[in-house]
């Protein structure tokens, strides 16, 4: 596909005038420092909302309340899902675009570098203020992640530390979505056409306008939050002609692409993987691309089923209905598209593929019990029970998250210059394979059951699914310790990796030494 | 190191409670039984809508995994390097979309019925408090509140628990078999969704909002629910239980119900002094726009 210049000559060049220690960081505007800081920064967040689903679970193991109070529980599941989507997911994706984007499209940085910078450095001091809030009076925020007036005007300090800390988590992914998508028209090497970028870039553009879209929205409703907190407006206050319904709408108008940005770059990062260790090019690259622009289109016009209990009208439930199921249609494009990818290849099962197979199977589960749930009668009885708890954990654990760790031993090897431990990797990988569907499997279960979500305490016939249920939790909470000591010794040292790393892969990044020098492709890249 | 020893004791204690499961035997798997038509319509849905997804996908995976079995590098297999084939893209297009449009008939028909509350036999208003229930049969104006029964005691573990632990109140829900009831529902601060599983119906409880929904009991007894949205510290601890009776049984307790409510003017007085249901009244007039 490409074949180097003489992107390495001057090595070394701009170390020397960089700061050294923590100024090294704090200054830094080379995307791959960035990228590694945010990676960092999300395998932390990782493990701290890994921490209160342990909690969460451990309340939940047996009937009666035990480790936490309800008014704690409550701001557990909250700041769960708020640190998970916002500290992990989001600034992780981020993360391997930085990395990757401009090593996958021959530029050599990102193409606003001190934007990068500034938008990195943002999230430890909103992650900061989010945290902080467990430690006031009143607690953190309690009301779900999803923030849903009249309860989030009712909570204490903590609401609005959490309404701050969302607006500088929002600042920060808008800078970085921006600094995406104009590093990607402008600075791809000559002869890198849009229908020829890798697709991991390719979902990173789409995910960027997503962002750019939506995070305005999720500001404009927490802002209107704030101001009937504490400015007397009414905006969602039916005693003052507001409308509690209009939150829910404005939020999930931002809920439901916030879904697909949470999703596609992982898509994108299982399209480099699969074909690698296939041997074998992507099946359908063309319908793979349009697939991925039509969920992200489909996706600003379905937000509602989110909500198909606060009673709208019957021709809106229809509509929401039908909308819903379309998606179904690209997105079952992309699942047909891997395992064609797949089919008559010559496979090998390292550590990423044993990932990105397990992701593209269970991420199916995920969808499959998306499109049950899209059926109105049926999503009746689902609704806010641990149906729908399942169904989110199965696209967002073992889609996005599982398709981060996938990348990450994928790309480690290029970035640190070495080679995991295979045989720690492929242990991580089935012991969080199968800890993840210990938990979540027989949270469907529960949800038919009628055990409804976010609550700390339960009835009797609920017991047995509950206890496995936590039990997967805690070995799926382990199980990434062990993740966390493989990356680190990954860094430190361990077999040389050379330049291509897999026998199979194909692309810019892999014609760069590993690791790559910190300036590369100073002169673009020839695109064969 | 303490997580490990952690993780550790709930496995042992699993482990134990486990082994003398029989005992409640609630490992179920699917919805629970129905006891109203919509209920039923809507396990029906669940099953097709399952077994349509639990076959495509087996159809896809048994596809992949043949694959990860027969063409892997170990066997000796050499990579084909094809990466379009039109036909089979239109064909796994439109298939899937045909399979929606099967799903998509049942889900309407039965849709557009639950959304029909016309023509119903009484109407009872639920109103969502901050974390109790209030039930009012409109038709007599008679009301009352609802809370959880289960002593504080054995929420906190200091008492065994009992058969119907959290799913207890002081005062039922008591409705007639066989007639179309019509609910109402709206609430006081928060949002709160009124569900009963066996009903097969949820709906928020909205303040400022006045949704419906309805049901027709089929069977005599006893249908346990819970409140469904999340609504602050105590959302876990307002269950919903219903009392389904024969009309004449329904009709016989309303009636003495009303009576000594009536007669009690002081007592009803004082109850509503104690809960001021202001924002309810206020919806009142908007109910008929509903549907």
């Amino acid at each position: 596909m490409a074949s180097i210049d003489t992107t390495v000559s001057h090595d070394n060049h701009g170390d020397h005038a960089q700061p050294y220690g923590i100024m090294r960081w704090l200054t830094t505007t080379n995307h791959k420092d960035i990228g590694t800081m945010y990676l960092v920064f999300a395998l932390l967040m990782l493990l701290v909302g890994g921490l209160m689903a342990l909690l969460i679970r451990a309340e939940l193991f047996e009937p009666g309340l035990q480790v936490l109070d309800p008014a704690r529980f409550n701001q557990m599941t909250t700041l769960h899902a708020l640190v998970m989507i916002f500290g992990a997911v989001m600034p992780g994706f981020v993360g391997f675009a930085n990395w990757q984007v401009p090593l996958m499209i021959g530029a050599p940085d990102m193409a606003l570098p001190r934007l990068n910078n500034f938008s990195f450095w943002i999230l430890p001091f909103a992650f900061t203020l989010l945290l902080g809030s467990l430690l006031t009076a009143d607690g953190g925020p309690a009301s779900g992640w999803t923030l849903y007036a009249p309860l989030s005007v009712q909570g204490g300090m903590g609401v609005d530390m959490t309404i701050f800390a969302i607006h500088m988590m929002g600042v920060s992914s808008i800078l970085g979505a921006i600094n995406i998508i104009v590093t990607i028209f402008n600075l791809r090497a000559p002869g890198m056409t849009l229908m020829k970028m890798p697709l991991f870039v390719w979902t990173w553009l789409i995910t960027a306008f997503l962002l750019i879209a939506v995070m305005p929205v999720l500001a404009g409703a927490v802002t209107m939050l704030l101001t009937d907190r504490h400015f007397g407006t009414a905006f969602f206050d039916p005693g003052g002609g507001g409308d509690p319904v209009m939150f829910q709408h404005i939020f999930w108008f931002f809920g439901h692409p916030e879904v697909y940005i949470m999703i596609l770059p992982a898509f994108g990062i299982i399209s480099q993987i699969i074909p690698t260790f296939a041997r074998k090019p992507l099946f359908g690259y063309d319908s793979m691309v349009f697939a991925t622009a039509a969920i992200a289109f489909l996706s600003f016009a379905v937000w509602a089923h989110h909500m198909f209990t606060v009673g709208m009208p019957l021709a809106g439930e229809l509509y929401f209905m039908y909308a819903t199921m379309l998606i179904a249609v690209p997105t079952g494009v992309k699942i047909f598209n891997w395992v064609a990818t797949m089919w008559r290849g010559a496979m090998t099962f390292e550590t990423p593929m044993l990932f990105a197979v397990s992701v593209v199977f269970l991420f199916t589960i995920g969808g499959l019990s998306g499109l049950m749930l899209a059926i109105v009668p049926a999503d009746f009885q689902y609704h806010d029970t641990y149906f729908v708890v399942a169904h989110f954990h199965y696209v967002l654990f073992s889609g996005a998250v599982m398709a981060m760790m996938g990348g990450a031993y994928y790309w480690l090897p290029k970035w640190t210059g070495h080679r995991y431990n295979e045989t720690l990797g492929k242990w991580h990988f089935w012991l969080t394979a199968v800890f993840f569907n210990i938990t979540f499997f027989p949270q469907h279960f529960l949800g038919l059951a009628g055990m409804p979500r976010r609550i700390p305490d339960y009835a009797l016939q609920f017991t047995e699914f509950n206890m496995v249920s936590t039990i997967g939790a805690f070995g799926l909470g382990i199980a990434q310790l062990l993740f966390v000591y493989i990356v680190v010794r990954c860094i430190i040292g361990g077999e040389r990796a050379d330049a291509r790393v897999w026998e199979g892969a194909e692309g810019l990044e892999w014609t760069l030494p590993s690791p790559p020098p910190a300036h590369t492709f100073t002169t673009p890249p020839k695109i064969a | 190191m303490s997580r490990t020893a952690s993780a550790l004791t709930p496995a042992l204690a699993a482990a134990l409670v486990l082994a003398s499961a029989p005992a409640r035997a609630a490992w179920d798997l699917n919805l629970p039984p129905p006891v109203t038509p919509l209920a039923a319509q809507i396990l029906d849905l669940h099953n097709l809508i399952l077994w349509i997804c639990v076959v495509i996908f087996i159809g896809v995976f048994g596809v992949m995994f043949y694959s990860t079995y027969a063409h892997r590098k170990s066997r000796g297999y050499r990579a084909a390097q094809f990466s379009h084939n039109t036909r089979l893209e239109i064909l796994w297009s439109v298939i899937p979309a045909v399979i929606l449009v099967v799903m998509a008939v049942p889900s309407t028909v039965t849709l557009i019925e639950m959304e029909d509350t016309t023509r119903s036999d009484l109407s009872v208003k639920i109103t969502g408090y901050q974390w109790f229930w209030e039930y009012e049969y409109m038709d007599s104006g008679y009301s009352f509140y609802s809370r959880l029964s289960t002593p504080r005691e054995q929420i906190e573990n200091r008492a065994a628990k009992g058969e119907h632990y959290l799913l207890e109140v002081d005062n039922e829900l008591v409705l007639p078999v066989g007639k179309k009831v019509r609910f109402v529902l709206t609430a006081n601060d928060v949002i709160h969704a009124w569900w009963v599983p066996k009903l097969g119906i949820k709906k928020d409880a909205i303040p400022g909002y006045v949704s419906e929904m309805w049901a027709v009991i089929e069977k005599e007894g006893v249908y346990r629910g819970q409140c469904a949205e999340l609504c602050g510290k105590d959302h876990g601890f307002m269950p919903i239980v219903v009392r389904a009776v024969s009309a004449a049984e329904f009709e016989a307790w309303l009636g003495e119900r009303a009576a000594s409510a009536a007669g009690a003017a002081e007592t009803v007085t004082e109850t509503v002094t104690i809960h001021p249901g202001a924002a309810v009244s206020d919806v009142d007039s908007t109910v008929t726009v509903g549907g």
